[in-house]
């Protein structure tokens, strides 16, 4: 069963847990004092982790590039839309 | 599915050719999830920002335990959906049906974490009426709930087809499409729990 399971599935898998190991920290105002910074942080790293599961979990990274890129695009894009709308709040 | 696919003999990992798992359709019905759920973030974003310390004071009522445990049994599953893809490429059947009972008992905690933790609020007087926070709480981890549900069933459904065989490229497409849409559940859970309870 352990020699059946891939590797690179398992160290993405290790890698979005210590991902959300950091932003639960960050939420905590752990390492970022600044409420702004860290929240633009969270959602930096939210959105980072969810590149991974499209790309690795759900293999965009093997698909036809138009659908890598539209996949890309979005998460880029609402990346920086939710960045600005949060800022925007002060 | 072409020619060469349905040729393909069964327990072969699919040539290294760029293509999408799944059926074309499970990937419209993927698009469309993902762009009303997007609307869905940046209306509570916009919405925050007219009433920040309401927003702020009532996350903070929210248990981040639930929402971080809630967090790793969605990774979790995905991981194993995605292993039990690929066990089934290797013809390893065995090991898919492993990797799929355990995303089904992640999928299941979940819901019973969501239960213990909307119990929690409710009893505390905490409902859909409560405040605008509330409104948008309930009804984006309700839907995404609703998705839990939905998807814990094709992974049951997934369950059996692999353990009837599941060698033929249809079923192994229908395998990819089920697994997909787990993992789009997965990735809306990501940026919820990040905008719900730890952006402050």
């Amino acid at each position: 069963m352990r020699q059946s399971l891939s590797s690179r599935l398992t160290l993405i898998w290790g890698l979005l847990v210590a991902a959300t190991a950091l932003s639960w920290a960050m939420g905590h105002g752990v390492g970022l004092h600044d409420r702004q910074t860290a929240g633009v942080a969270i959602i930096g790293v939210a959105m980072l982790k969810a590149r991974y599961v499209l790309l690795d979990f759900m293999e965009l990274r093997g698909a036809p590039p138009v659908s890598r890129f539209v996949a890309e695009c979005w998460v880029g894009v609402l990346a920086v839309t939710m960045i600005g709308l949060f800022l925007r709040a002060g | 599915m072409s020619a060469s696919e349905a040729a393909r003999p069964a327990g072969h990992e699919a040539p290294a050719v760029r293509r999408l798992p799944g059926e074309a359709g499970i990937w419209v019905f993927i698009a469309g999830d993902l762009a009303i759920f997007s609307l869905f973030f940046l209306t509570y974003l916009y919405y925050r920002g007219d009433d920040v310390a309401l927003f702020f004071a009532s996350q903070q009522q929210l248990s981040l335990t639930f929402g971080t445990i809630n967090t790793v049994l969605m990774l979790t599953s995905s991981w194993f959906v995605a292993s039990a893809v690929h066990g089934v490429r290797r013809s390893q059947q065995g090991v898919a049906r492993v990797c799929l009972l355990l995303a089904i008992a992640c999928g299941a905690g979940f819901g019973v974490v969501k239960v213990f933790e909307y119990g929690e609020k409710i009893r505390a007087g905490l409902t859909l009426n409560s405040n605008d926070f509330y409104i948008y709480y309930y009804m984006l981890t309700g839907i995404h709930l609703l998705h839990v549900l939905i998807g814990t069933g094709v992974l049951i459904y997934l369950y059996r087809v692999v353990g009837s065989g599941c060698r033929d490229a249809v079923a192994i497409r229908n395998l990819e499409s089920g697994a997909s849409f787990w993992h789009v559940v997965d990735v809306l859970w990501i940026v919820l729990f990040a905008l719900l309870y730890l952006v402050r």
